[in-house]
């Protein structure tokens, strides 16, 4: 399955835990301390750098460019870090949510609320990850090195969705 | 007396961090092939396959594996007969450090302070263990640790009287709890005995024990064949989606402890291993 950003989350709906899906368009990173900022900004009503409203969010923080690569490697980072900020950001519309490990029920409750689905990047193939990643900028939050917001264009980036519109889990259903 | 410059260790070091973290050893490459041809499961076959195709990309292009190119800790082990040229040890150790993240683009993955987390900038400070030898050998032990299976590693101060079947529940919850956090499969440290501290390091030296010169003893090896064979049994898989291979491999350390405890400790690695020894 094939997906275009930005996500149209009626597409989402039929997905099912195990799936893999081919993500092309635009993903944002963003991991615990960029999270952290977001969640602040929110707070106080201030413009986010980025549109949130059926966003793909990517937990990664990569490592430094070398010359003549597009991005170091990217691979995802572990997901449950960010689950204590993820209710409020699927509040904000974003569609998909790209990490690794299983997430708290609060969080596969809020995805169920919101359209949104979780999935999950292969760990530890950061090099494969960035082969997939056609330009990067950054957006946001520089100070923050690797955990800064990058903007990615990214073409048939592969995940597996983990936590379907039906109430599935991938890790729980082995 | 063996004099050994403060700049050889420091480009030793350097070169090490880098070759670790973007060239995959030829172990691990055939630890991917062997659980390639065990998995039955489609999607674990092909996470196994990506895995190693992730491997050799980073090898054609010298970009990290993975890009949580981790802390770096280093098991020194310094002969009473070595002297070194031109400064002192552990500068060498944190210059070599310092160049090796910078010029192999890895990432900076280091806070100054737990609580206010400012990024060092240079994946300053390493984790340095020395131990003192006789003899005229300095030896180092230098692994690139990443964070998303260390922090699923854990401690526990048992009752002597749970003996093996408790230290094995142990492990097993360990990992089972951890499921697909640190990026199975994985290689499973335990460290058995000595102390509070003493056994989480115990657990850490476990992940490279091949390193160190251990007599074998049969008990521990059928413990460790037992715990892998048990923990493969748990399902959880490459990434955790399934499958029989949960565990690369189960290396266990013992020591001599209190009357009174049974410290028993599990360092977790991801199922990049990414290790070497330098001697000198």
């Amino acid at each position: 399955m094939k997906l275009h950003t930005p996500i149209d989350k009626n597409k989402l709906k039929n997905l099912n835990a195990g799936e893999e899906i081919y993500i092309s368009g635009t993903i944002y990173t963003a991991r615990d301390s960029a999270h952290k900022l977001l969640l602040q900004m929110i707070n106080n009503n201030e413009k986010l750098p980025f549109e949130l409203n059926g966003a793909v969010i990517y937990y990664a923080g990569p490592s430094p460019t070398k010359p003549g690569e597009i991005v170091g490697s990217i691979g995802p980072t572990t997901s449950y870090r960010m689950d204590k900020y993820t209710p409020d950001i699927l509040k904000e519309g974003a569609a998909i949510l790209i990490g690794k490990g299983s997430r708290n029920e609060e969080v596969k409750i809020s995805l169920l609320e919101n359209g949104a689905i979780y999935c999950a990047a292969l760990g530890g193939a950061g090099a494969l990850m960035a082969s997939k990643v056609k330009s990067s900028s950054l957006v946001a939050f520089s100070e923050l090195g690797p955990e800064a917001i990058y903007k990615l264009e990214v073409e048939d980036f592969p995940v597996i969705v983990v936590n379907d519109l039906k109430g599935n889990d991938i890790y729980e259903c082995h | 007396m063996k004099r050994i410059s403060f700049n050889n260790i420091v480009n030793s070091i350097k070169d090490s961090v880098i070759e670790i973290n973007c060239v995959a050893s030829k172990e691990l490459l055939n630890k991917y092939d062997t659980g390639i041809m065990r998995e039955n499961n489609e999607l674990s076959k092909k996470v196994l396959i990506n895995l190693k195709q992730n491997a050799i990309i980073a090898k054609e292009k010298m970009i990290p594996i993975c890009q949580d190119t981790g802390t770096a800790v280093l098991f020194l082990e310094i002969g009473t007969e070595v002297v070194i040229d031109g400064g002192f040890i552990y500068d060498a150790i944190y210059e070599g450090v310092k160049l090796g993240y910078q010029e192999g683009y890895l990432r900076k993955s280091i806070v100054d302070n737990p609580l206010s987390r400012n990024n060092t900038g240079n994946n300053l400070p390493p984790i340095i263990h020395t131990k003192l030898v006789e003899g005229d050998t300095l030896s180092i032990v230098l692994l690139a640790k990443g964070a998303g299976s260390e922090n699923m590693s854990a401690i526990k101060m048992m009752a002597p009287s749970e003996g093996i079947n408790g230290i094995e529940k142990f492990v097993l919850e360990t990992v089972k709890n951890a499921g697909s956090n640190p990026c199975p499969p994985i290689t499973v440290g335990v460290g058995i005995g000595s102390n509070f501290e003493g056994v989480a390091l115990l657990a850490k030296k476990a992940l490279v024990k091949e390193f160190f010169e251990i007599p074998e003893d049969p008990n521990i090896t059928k413990i460790e064949k037992d715990l892998k064979e048990k923990l493969n049994l748990l399902n959880i898989g490459p990434q955790g989606f399934g499958g029989k291979t949960s565990v690369f491999d189960v290396a266990i350390l013992m020591e001599p402890c209190h009357i009174a405890s049974l410290p028993v400790a599990v360092n977790i690695n991801c199922h990049v291993i990414r290790h070497k020894k330098l001697v000198f």
